[in-house]
């Protein structure tokens, strides 16, 4: 993984800024871009690691899924769904205008 | 485009030569449930904004998913119905983007290992015209919520009432080669999913949309770059949305142009695909397994269960109604479309002629229902009425004229047929005196005509055929009148 | 200092029962403490009117002759615990003035049990940190020197310093990465991280899903115990709880140890530790074996990249567990012409820089092109770390590691991020395997600061690591309060 590595510059801080809807300002991307390299280095010790036969981990639990039940047990709640809402109107919550 | 007759459904005639399209269809059915995929509310549609909404739709911190069982086995139920392989473990992935009606900033769905894998259903086109299309998955996915667009100039209103609602989502193989195969893709896939009960199939209400990838090539070449076109709410849009990307694609190839692989909308209006503006951005959804859930696992058994009630599907039935009633397939086919529609059907044709009453009801009952806009379910006409019918048809009682009349008034006042060809003494003239005495007359008031025939002019024995109809009122046994009038012209 | 604060959860129980102090007394005692020690900067809310209400109707109870085994004790919530219209915050700027209209299920175990809720406590922001010094609010200042502002340690650091200031009789925490047992190991306290599933995460603020559970920081190994009864449950509306029943463990404490393995893992010897721990870790060493324990070698082999998965893995889920705070729902929105710059202008403002790095690092991991080098390859190293701890588990049944290279730090001075998360070092592995985890202090280094030792006990052995974990504590006898603790 290391040879691929890219090394973090202000393009791909502002790409990733952008996935992650965050404004970030102009005057801290390039310290922002050092500490994602910083980290990203940090973390390619990595590399040494032979998984080639291993399983990616995803939970540490040992159960299966649990099912729920088909029934109707939630809901009907609008003024607790819209309490905390910033904007809202005729039980919508309201954003600026969006185009599809 | 259509003009040059000898083109092929799918085929477009352009400059340099023939294009076909080639069509992959993603199917977003809505599963059956009474609760969300994963919340506790209301799946119910048409409920006022933002109540069939738990903390849970709504993303508040901490709230956590747990999956609904009667979703898990309805998706399986349909991949058995799709002879698709299950997966006894799949995965549940994040899907990241945002957007104003996903609350999460994620959906939850299924990417690298979905529920149901590879299967494939068998299409009928039109008569002569069956084929296969290869399905490639079927997964569980949340809906997302609704934006009102129209409610304010500079402000957008959001509905959850949708968001987490359960949908399969099916995704065929490129193998669909024209806007007609696309329809009766979508047919086959809504009749199966309405037989195993996993989806209403309701394209109104939105519980059935597709989403089309569209692309061009020349005969033999390889795939050309799609389009996809999301949100199709019926076989009519389908049609047209296909048929307009197609032409669009060959257009821009002519002219030495290049595709954009891009998602488009089909306006409705102008019956032109356009661009989607909100997904101009260059996507990358950053799947990975949702930590809230865990692998879904079940067993052989859990299947096995599943399968042994499986309904008969529409293929099961069809080749049944083949074989018992000796109709062509593609008539079956259109039979097997609705579970009632069969049942109907049996009920109507039991003891009768199968052929005949699969014509009168694909022609002549489903067509009248069309233009009352009524359901099977309304019909005025109940499979016991149609037999009967039928039956004064075989039995010659009327002629097939005289029926299409019968037909119509029983649309109208829902009488028994034998109670209206009584009533209206439409019942056909089959005696042969009777008939005699008919041609005798027409024979009597047409003598220079007779002498015409005599001399050589046969093509006026049709008129004379005519007249006896016409002086009986259409009663007259036509087989009969043509037998006797043949014998008297001699 | 008021007597009332001298009683540890399990010593004012007693007396609660026995009716020697009144909830509402030891509840204003602490409400005063509180007051006192507000300086601290450990409380974001304090709940007074509800802690009093709630301890009227202990006391009530109590005069009808019910008793709830956590009757009439005063504590704290850490702040990413929704509590049903108290104002919770994750100390984020972005949840300035949410009130859940829910309470979390670990709190709603704790009120059902009959505690009496103080307020809430100062984290790191969103959790992420171990300083509690990316809290919106400020920071919060560790109660053991007077001389230096040092920290609590994070991202639990409210919670650490209001034990240790005798602001609360026990508190909440959450740890994903250390974030119970590093700040209880810079406070002098006990801090216990159970299995994770044992906890239900319902409600509470997620960071990162895979890692993130409830447990408690309390004075002593029997209040964890205390604690840990009633916050654990089997919940249904978490799929990832554990629907295994943890036995009573208060029938723990006092057990014998003798003839138990303890692990002592060759890889958590490593420079950097200061010399006082290893002589406080060496001395535990001792302590276990002169109660009659078996002190085992054992080798962890991937320890090393632990931190490293780590970092790969909590950013990722964070980037997606906070993609809900996007000003529509809730929290603070920036208004602004378009939805997109809505959220980015709400966002970039609402969250601070340790968050948004986070965000940023995991949005970068999981994206096209570098998920397989990363996530992948994290996600499948993460499985050798606990295939680890599993080979580890046949030989032993507890391992013994110090908390932390070293003992608190001061404010302001660890700018680097790399240079903080290193304080994670022997907290992590255990989270990355699941594993119940218990720090406890043991001494002080010589500038007079805690020094904590952990116990890593198999998944769901509660009951063996609290048995442990109270033979360590009775061995060493840390009986020292914080300078600044209240008077």
């Amino acid at each position: 993984m290391s040879n691929k590595k890219s090394i973090v510059d202000i393009p791909t801080v502002n790409k990733i800024a952008r996935l992650s809807r965050l404004d970030i300002p102009e005057n801290s991307k390039q310290s922002l871009a050092n500490d994602l390299n910083n980290i990203l280095g940090f973390v390619a010790n990595l590399d040494e690691v032979d998984t080639s036969n291993v399983e990616p981990l995803a939970s540490v639990t040992g159960h299966k899924l649990p099912l729920r039940s088909d029934i109707v047990t939630d809901g009907n709640i609008e003024n607790l769904v819209l309490k905390n809402a910033p904007e809202s109107s005729s039980g919508f919550f309201v954003v600026p205008k969006v185009i599809d | 485009m259509n003009e040059n007759l000898k083109l092929k459904p799918g085929h477009i005639q352009g400059e340099t030569g023939i294009w076909e399209m080639v069509i992959g269809l993603e199917i977003h059915a809505q599963v059956s449930s009474k609760s969300k995929l994963f919340s506790g509310a209301s799946a119910t549609f048409g409920a006022q904004a933002n109540s069939n909404v738990s903390l849970v739709d709504a993303a508040m911190p901490g709230m956590l998913p747990v999956i609904n069982e009667y979703c898990v086995e309805q998706a399986v139920k349909t991949g058995l119905a799709l002879n698709a392989q299950i997966n006894n473990i799949s995965v549940f992935d994040r899907k990241n983007y945002f957007y104003a009606d996903l609350p999460q900033g994620y959906q939850i769905s299924q990417f690298t290992q979905p529920i149901v894998g590879e299967g494939e259903i068998t299409i009928d086109v039109d008569d002569n015209n069956q084929t296969t299309i290869g399905i490639e998955r079927l997964h569980l996915e949340q809906d997302a919520g609704k934006s009102l667009h129209d409610q304010h100039p500079t402000k957008s209103y959001i509905d959850l009432n949708r968001t987490g609602v359960a949908l399969m989502e099916i995704v065929s193989k490129p193998d669909i080669r024209s806007p007609k195969e696309a329809g009766a893709y979508v047919k086959k896939i809504r009749s199966i999913l309405r037989y195993v009960g996993s989806c209403d199939g309701n394209m109104e209400e939105g519980s059935l949309r597709a989403d089309c990838n569209v692309s061009v090539r020349k005969a033999g070449e390889e795939f050309g770059t799609r389009c996809e076109i999301k949100n199709l709410n019926s076989i009519r849009f389908i049609n047209q949305a296909i048929q307009a990307e197609a032409e669009r694609q060959v257009e821009i190839l002519e002219a030495g142009g290049e595709i954009n692989q891009e998602t488009r909308l089909f306006d409705t209006s102008s019956g032109e695909t356009r661009s989607m503006r909100s997904k101009e951005d260059a996507h990358d959804y950053r799947y990975f397994p949702d930590p809230d859930l865990l692998p879904l696992e079940f067993t052989d058994s859990f299947v096995q269960g599943i399968k042994d009630q499986l309904p008969e599907l529409p293929d099961f039935v069809k080749k049944r109604l083949v074989n018992e009633y000796g109709i062509t397939p593609y008539d079956a086919s259109i039979l097997v479309e609705e579970k009632d529609f069969v049942a109907f059907y049996e009920q109507a044709a039991t003891g009768g002629d199968g052929k005949l009453t699969a014509n009168w009801m694909i022609s002549e009952l489903f067509g009248a229902l069309k233009k009352e806009n009524l359901l099977l379910s309304d019909s005025p006409i109940s499979p016991e009425t149609l037999r009967e019918l039928i039956s004064l048809i075989t039995k010659g009682t009327i002629s097939g004229k005289i029926a299409k009349d019968v037909f119509a008034e029983m649309m109208i006042s829902r009488k028994k047929p034998s109670d209206i060809v009584e009533e209206k003494g439409l019942e056909q003239v089959s005696d042969d005196k009777e008939i005699l005495k008919l041609i005798e007359k027409v024979i009597a008031d047409n003598q220079d005509k007779v002498k015409d025939y005599l001399s050589g002019k046969d093509k006026l024995f049709g008129f004379f055929v005519g007249q006896v109809m016409k002086i009986s009122q259409g009663k007259a046994n036509p087989g009969l009148v043509n037998k006797i009038l043949k014998e008297k012209l001699k | 200092m008021s007597d009332l604060l001298k009683y540890d959860l399990l010593g004012a129980s007693k007396a609660i029962k026995a009716k020697e102090i009144s909830s509402v007394e030891i509840t204003n005692a602490y409400i005063e403490a509180i007051e006192n020690t507000s300086s601290l900067g450990a409380y974001l809310e304090l709940v007074k009117d509800k802690a009093l209400e709630m301890a009227k109707a202990s006391d009530e109870n109590i005069s009808k002759g019910k008793f709830r085994p956590l009757e009439g004790l005063p504590i704290g919530i850490k702040d990413m615990f929704c509590t049903k219209d108290i104002k919770t915050t994750a100390s984020s700027k972005i949840l300035d003035n949410f009130y859940p209209t829910y309470e979390s299920t670990v709190t709603q175990n704790l009120w059902n049990d009959g505690a009496v809720m103080l307020g809430k406590l100062s984290c790191d922001e969103f959790a992420m940190g171990s300083s509690n010094e990316t809290a919106a609010k400020g920071n919060v200042i560790n109660p053991w020197l007077k001389i230096k502002k040092m920290s609590p340690g994070g991202s639990s650091g409210g919670s650490a310093a209001a034990v240790a200031a005798r602001s609360a009789l026990a508190a909440t925490g959450t740890d994903t990465g250390g974030s119970i047992r590093q700040p209880a190991a810079f406070c002098g306290i006990t801090g216990l991280k159970p299995t994770y599933g044992r906890c239900s995460r319902w409600g509470i603020v997620a960071f990162s899903s895979s890692l993130d559970q409830a447990g408690p920081l309390t004075r002593t190994v029997s209040d964890a115990a205390l604690m840990l009864n009633s916050m654990a449950s089997y919940d249904k509306k978490d799929s990832t709880s554990a629907n295994l029943a943890m036995p009573d463990l208060m029938s723990y404490l006092g057990n014998s140890i003798k003839g138990k393995k303890i692990g002592i893992p060759k890889e958590y010897t490593q420079d950097g530790i200061s010399d006082d721990i290893v002589k406080f870790y060496q001395k535990s060493i001792d302590w276990l074996k002169e109660a009659g324990s078996e002190i085992v070698p054992v080798s962890l082999p991937h320890t090393k990249y632990a931190l490293p998965v780590y970092y790969i893995i909590a950013p990722a889920e964070a980037s997606s567990n906070l993609a809900r705070y996007d000003g529509v729902r809730f929290g603070e929105r920036k208004e602004a012409s378009s939805l997109d710059k809505m959220y980015e202008i709400t966002r970039g403002e609402g969250f601070g820089d340790e968050v948004k790095r986070r965000i940023m690092i995991g949005t970068y991991v999981l994206s096209s092109g570098y998920y397989d080098a990363y996530y992948l390859k994290a996600q499948k190293v993460r499985r050798l770390i606990k295939e680890d701890f599993e080979n580890g588990f046949k030989k032993v049944d507890f391992i013994l590691t110090p908390s932390t290279p070293t003992t608190a730090f001061e404010l302001g001075k660890k700018q680097d991020p790399l240079t903080m998360y290193l304080n994670d070092i022997f907290t992590v592995p255990a989270s990355l395997a699941g594993l119940p985890g218990i720090s406890l202090p043991v001494g002080l280094d010589q500038s007079g600061l805690p020094i904590g030792i952990q116990l890593i006990a198999n998944a769901f052995d509660e009951a063996g690591l609290i048995s442990t974990a109270h033979v360590l504590e009775k061995s060493a006898n840390f009986n020292f309060i914080a300078d600044g603790a209240a008077k």
